[in-house]
C-alpha cells in the first residue's frame, strides 16, 4: 500500500512521519516515534492500556489509524508531566498506590485524566468507575484508582500541582 | 490497634518503583528494542492430539525478509520441566518433535525483519499430521481406552498425592452426620495485562542475554541452561518491570526458549511476544479439578473426619502442576482441626492446554468445595455457621500432623470481627445475603522440587560513602510491591531513611539467586534475607562507632532515622551519614558490605507460617437473569505485622477482584481440546464497576519466622472469595452452587430444578 504522510502533534511537538496508511495510532507513537510509554494488551480494544488522549479525549490507539488524527493532537503519558512537575492524577496514583505491575497505568491515567476533564466533579465513585470501564487492570481491583481519581476530583492536589488542564 | 513502633515498617511509603510508573518511564520486556533486532512468531498446532510426520520450512525461508526457522530438530530436544529433582515430570520439549499434544502447541518458530513477514513465514510451513484420537477430560482421561497421551504413562495418571492422618474410618463411626458433594471447578487464565514476551540476544562470544517477563529470572537463567546446553552463569536474565506474573511466568515459556534458539542461530537479537490469543490458549491455566468430599461431624459442630478425592485436569504437561495437586488436598483441611483426614489426589493428563499455579495454588479451588459444604452442613443441623467454624479452628501452637505446625494464628480474632461485622449490617433486602468463608495460607514454600543448590533467597547491602545503600536482591518485584517492602525492611534495620535505599532486583548478572515470586515467598523469605544482610552492615557500622565514641563497652549504641547514638543516652551521637564517610576511610576504603541468606530448614512439609483470614461478601441475585452484583467484600485478615501499608491494601483488593473473577465470570470452557473464547471480548474480568468496595480489618499477630513478625498478604486472600459468593448465593436463595465460576445461567437453571421440585444440581 502506498505511503502517506502523517503531520501531527505529539505532546507540544509537530512530527511527520511517511506510513502505511494501515498503521495503527499507537504503532504510529510507539514503534516510529519510541514513545512506548503507551502499551498494548489486546487485539481487539478491549483492555484500554493503549489509551491516549486526542484533542483531549481519551481514545483507544488500537482502534483508531494513526492517519486519522492527521494534524490533531496527541497527548501520551510522557506529555503529561510538565517541566519536571506530574499532573496532579499522577501524583495521586502514587499517594494511593494505585499501580501494581504498571502495565495498565499509563492507559488508566489517560483515562483518568480525560474523564475528569469531562467531569470535574463527578457526582459519586460509579460515575468515575464507569469512567475508566474500559480500561483493564488485573493487579490491583481498581480500589486505589478510584481512590485516587476522587481525590483529585475532591481537590485534594490543587495548589500543590497545576489543575487547570 | 497499637501506635506504630517503627519508623519505616508499617507507614504509607510511595511504591520505590513508582515514579517511573506513572509517568511512563519503566521499560517492560515488551519495550525492549536493540539494534539489528529481528521479531519471532511461532507455528502452533491446529490439532489437539496428532503425530508430526514431516516439516517443510522450505519455501518459508525463501520469502524475503525471513532469516530463520526452526523446528524441535534445530534444538537439543531436551525435555524439560520445573520438578528438576523428578525427570519423569520433565515432560515438557518446547518444539515438540514427535507429537503435539494440545491445540497451540508450538512446533516451529520463524525469525524475521518484522513481524508480519513472520507471520506470513507461517502460512508458508508445511506440517504433515496424524491425527490421533484425543481427550481433553480427566475423567475420560482416567479410562482404560483412553487415548494414551504419553508414552507409557497408563490411564494418562501424571502424578498421584495422598495425605492422610487419623483413623479415617473410626472417625466417620464417631459422626452423627454425613454429607458427600461432587463440585467442578474451572480454570482460569492468569491474563496477564503484559502477555508473554522475551528478547533474546545471544553472542558469539557463547554468552546470552534474555530480557523476559519473568517472576523467576534465576528459574529462567538455570532452565534455559538446560535445554540450550550453555552454562547457567553465560545467561543473563534481565525483568526490570513485569507487567503481571500471578503464577504464570515462572515456568519455561516458548517466547524464551524460541527466541533463544533463533538467537543463538543467528547471532541477533530476536525478540517474541505473545498475542493475547497465544497467552489464552498455549500458556499454561489455573488447575481445573473434579473435587468429591466427604464429610462427617457430630451433633454439636464438632469436625470428625474429612475425605476427599480429586481428579486435576493436568492438560498436555506438568509445570507446576503437581505442587498445585498436593497444594490443593493440604488447603482442603484449612483451617479447621480434623481429627482425620483423608485426600487422594490425581493428576491426569489431557489433551488441552497445560494447567499450573495460579494464584492461590489449589486453595481457592478447595475453598470453594470445602467453605460452601460446611455452610451446607451448619444449615442441615440448624448450627451457626460461624460458631461452627470457631469450634473447630486452627489456633497458635496447633499442628497438622504430619505435616506442619501453626505458628502465629489470628483466625478466631478474624471470625469475632466479621460477626460482629455481620450483625452491625443488620436484615438486608430480598434476594441479597452475606456469605462468608475462611481460608488460611503458606508463608512462603518450602520446596525445592527444583533442586537448586542455592539459598532460597540472598541480599546484599552495600553503603557507599554518602550513606546510600544499595540492597541487591534476587526477589522478583512482578507489581506485588517486592521492591518496596524489602527496601522498607532494609530502612528499618539499618535505621536510616527510605530515600537511602536503592533496590537491585530483576537483573541475574547482578543480583544474588532467589527462586523467585511464587508461594507466597518474598515478604517471609527473601525478608529475612534482607534483614540479615542489614544487620551484617548494622554491626560493621556499630563497631566502628563504639570505637570511635569511646563508651564503657556496656552500652548499647543503635542508629535509628539516621541518627547513630547511645541507647541508654539518645542525644549522644552522631550523623549516620558522617559516620559511614569515617567508616569507610577505616577500612581503608572499602565499601561497608553485608550478607544475608534465607533457606528454611525443620518447617514442616509446606511453609515456615500462615496467613489466616475470614472474608464476607455481599451479593445480589437477579432471580430472573442469574445475574449476581457483589455489593461488599469485608475481610478479617491475619497477616502478621503489616510491613507495607499501602502495598497490603492494594494486594488484599488486588486478590478480591481476581477471586471474584474467579467466582462468577471467568469462565473459560474448552472444547474438543479448544479454549473457546480466548480474546478480552468473551473472556470477561472484573471491570471497575463490577468491584466493591472493600472493607479490611486488621488482626494483630506476631508471627516469630517471619521479618519482624510479618506474614503473606495478597496470594491467600485469592481463597475465600468463590466460596464466600457461593455461600452469599446459598443464603440469599437456597441454591447450593457445586460448579465454579458461578454463570448466570447455571443460576437459572438451579431455580428451575428448585421449581420442579428436584433438589439443587
Amino acid at each position: 500500500m502506498e505511503k502517506q504522510l502523517l503531520r501531527f502533534y505529539v505532546n507540544d511537538q509537530e512530527y511527520e512521519l511517511f506510513i502505511n496508511p494501515k498503521t495503527l495510532l499507537v504503532e504510529a507513537l510507539r514503534d516510529h516515534l519510541g514513545f512506548t510509554g503507551t502499551k498494548r494488551g489486546c487485539d481487539t480494544a478491549s483492555c484500554g492500556v493503549c489509551t491516549v488522549m486526542v484533542n483531549g479525549m481519551a481514545v483507544k490507539g488500537c482502534s483508531v489509524l494513526a492517519v486519522q488524527v492527521n494534524g490533531m493532537n496527541v497527548t501520551t503519558i510522557e506529555g503529561l508531566e510538565k517541566d519536571g512537575k506530574l499532573d496532579p492524577i499522577q501524583s495521586a496514583f502514587l499517594d494511593e498506590g494505585a499501580f501494581q505491575c504498571g502495565f495498565c497505568t499509563s492507559g488508566m491515567i489517560m483515562s483518568a485524566r480525560a474523564f475528569l476533564n469531562e467531569t470535574p466533579v463527578p457526582k459519586d465513585t460509579m460515575e468515575i468507575r464507569r469512567g475508566i470501564e474500559g480500561n483493564l487492570c488485573r493487579c490491583t481491583g481498581y480500589n486505589s484508582i478510584v481512590r485516587a481519581i476522587d481525590a483529585v476530583a475532591k481537590g485534594k492536589y490543587r495548589g500543590v500541582c497545576d489543575d487547570s488542564k | 490497634m497499637t501506635a506504630n513502633k517503627y519508623s519505616v515498617l508499617n507507614t504509607r511509603v510511595h511504591n520505590v518503583d513508582g515514579y517511573p510508573k506513572v509517568t511512563g518511564r519503566a521499560t517492560y520486556t515488551f519495550d525492549v528494542k536493540l539494534p539489528g533486532m529481528l521479531y519471532g512468531k511461532i507455528l502452533r498446532s491446529p490439532h489437539p492430539h496428532a503425530r508430526i510426520i514431516s516439516i517443510d520450512t522450505t519455501e518459508a525461508l525463501k520469502l524475503p525478509g525471513v532469516k530463520a526457522v526452526v523446528t524441535g530438530k534445530d534444538t537439543l530436544g531436551v525435555k524439560q520441566g520445573i520438578w528438576r529433582r523428578y525427570p519423569e515430570l520433565c515432560d515438557e520439549q518446547i518444539l515438540t518433535i514427535e507429537k503435539v499434544r494440545y491445540i497451540g502447541e508450538p512446533v516451529a518458530a520463524v525469525a524475521a525483519i518484522n513481524e508480519e513477514i513472520a507471520e506470513q513465514a507461517l502460512d508458508l510451513i508445511d506440517v504433515r499430521y496424524e491425527v490421533l484420537p484425543f481427550v481433553d477430560d480427566p475423567m475420560e482421561a482416567i479410562k482404560k481406552d483412553a487415548p494414551m497421551i504419553h508414552d507409557g504413562v497408563e490411564r494418562n495418571v501424571n502424578v498421584t498425592r495422598h495425605i492422610e492422618w487419623g483413623d479415617v474410618e473410626e472417625a466417620f463411626e464417631e459422626a452423627d452426620y454425613v454429607r458427600e458433594d461432587w463440585f467442578k471447578l474451572g480454570g482460569q487464565a492468569h491474563m496477564c495485562m503484559e502477555t508473554r514476551a522475551a528478547v533474546a540476544s545471544y553472542t558469539p562470544d557463547k554468552k546470552l542475554t534474555v530480557y523476559t517477563s519473568t517472576q523467576s529470572p534465576y528459574y529462567h537463567q538455570a532452565l534455559l541452561a538446560g535445554v540450550l546446553g550453555l552454562r547457567e552463569s553465560d545467561i543473563r536474565v534481565i525483568a526490570h518491570y513485569v507487567g503481571g506474573g500471578f503464577g504464570g511466568k515462572f515456568e519455561l515459556d516458548a517466547a524464551q526458549f524460541c527466541a533463544s534458539v533463533l538467537s543463538m542461530k543467528l547471532s541477533k537479537p530476536v525478540k517474541i511476544v505473545f498475542t493475547r490469543e497465544e497467552d489464552f490458549i498455549a500458556t499454561k491455566r489455573r488447575t481445573p479439578m473434579y473435587y468429591y468430599v466427604r464429610t462427617g461431624v457430630k451433633k454439636d459442630g464438632t469436625f470428625c473426619a474429612r475425605e476427599a478425592r480429586v481428579f486435576t485436569n493436568g492438560g498436555a504437561y506438568t509445570g507446576m502442576g503437581a505442587t498445585a495437586l498436593y497444594l490443593t488436598g493440604f488447603f482442603h483441611s484449612f483451617p479447621y482441626k480434623w481429627k482425620a483426614y483423608r485426600y487422594d489426589g490425581y493428576r491426569v493428563y489431557t489433551n488441552s492446554l497445560p494447567s499450573t499455579s495460579m494464584r492461590g495454588f489449589g486453595a481457592p479451588q478447595a475453598m470453594f468445595c470445602s467453605e460452601q459444604q460446611i455452610d451446607w452442613i451448619a444449615a442441615d443441623l440448624g448450627l451457626d455457621n460461624i460458631e461452627i467454624r470457631r469450634k473447630n479452628a486452627h489456633t497458635a501452637g496447633y499442628e497438622v500432623p504430619g505435616q506442619a505446625t501453626i505458628g502465629s494464628c489470628g483466625l478466631g480474632q478474624c471470625l469475632d470481627r466479621i460477626e460482629e461485622w455481620i450483625k452491625a449490617k443488620g436484615t438486608l433486602p430480598k434476594n441479597r445475603a452475606i456469605g462468608i468463608s475462611a481460608a488460611g495460607f503458606m508463608t512462603g514454600g518450602i520446596f525445592n522440587w527444583f533442586d537448586s543448590p542455592y539459598s532460597f533467597s540472598s541480599a546484599v547491602v552495600t553503603i557507599n560513602v554518602d550513606g546510600v545503600v544499595e540492597l541487591h536482591v534476587g526477589a522478583q518485584d512482578i507489581g506485588q510491591g517486592s521492591n518496596t517492602t524489602l527496601a522498607m525492611i532494609c530502612a528499618e534495620t539499618l535505621g536510616v531513611k527510605l530515600e537511602n535505599i536503592k533496590v537491585h532486583s530483576g537483573d541475574t548478572d547482578h543480583c544474588p539467586a532467589d527462586l523467585g515470586a511464587w508461594g507466597s515467598r518474598q515478604t517471609l523469605m527473601a525478608g529475612n534475607a534482607v534483614k540479615m544482610a542489614a544487620e551484617d552492615a548494622k554491626k560493621q557500622l556499630l563497631e566502628f562507632a563504639s570505637a570511635k565514641f569511646g563508651y564503657n563497652i556496656i552500652y548499647d549504641l543503635d542508629i535509628k532515622d539516621d541518627w547513630v547514638h547511645n541507647v541508654a543516652r539518645p542525644e549522644r551521637g552522631m550523623n549516620y551519614v558522617d559516620l559511614v564517610k569515617e567508616a569507610l576511610r577505616g577500612k581503608d576504603g572499602q565499601r561497608i558490605i553485608g550478607r544475608g541468606h534465607y533457606t528454611p530448614h525443620r518447617k514442616g512439609m509446606i511453609s515456615p507460617a500462615y496467613s489466616y483470614m475470614v472474608q464476607a461478601v455481599e451479593a445480589e441475585i437477579d432471580v430472573e437473569t442469574g445475574k449476581l452484583s457483589i455489593i461488599g467484600c469485608t475481610t478479617a485478615h491475619d497477616c502478621g505485622q503489616p510491613i507495607n501499608t499501602l502495598g497490603l491494601i492494594g494486594q488484599l483488593e488486588g486478590a478480591a477482584s481476581m477471586a471474584a473473577g474467579y467466582g462468577y465470570l471467568e469462565n473459560m470452557p474448552v472444547e474438543d481440546g479448544k479454549v473457546m473464547n480466548p480474546n478480552l471480548v468473551d473472556y470477561k474480568i472484573i471491570r471497575a464497576p463490577d468491584m466493591p468496595e472493600c472493607e479490611i480489618i486488621e488482626i494483630d499477630t506476631f508471627e516469630p519466622e517471619g521479618p519482624y513478625g510479618a506474614k503473606e498478604a495478597g496470594e491467600g486472600l485469592t481463597n475465600p472469595t468463590a466460596a464466600a459468593l457461593g455461600n452469599a448465593i446459598f443464603h440469599a436463595t437456597g441454591l447450593q452452587m457445586k460448579q465454579a465460576p458461578i454463570m448466570p445461567e447455571m443460576i437459572v437453571n438451579a431455580f428451575r430444578e428448585k421449581e420442579k421440585g428436584g433438589g439443587t444440581p
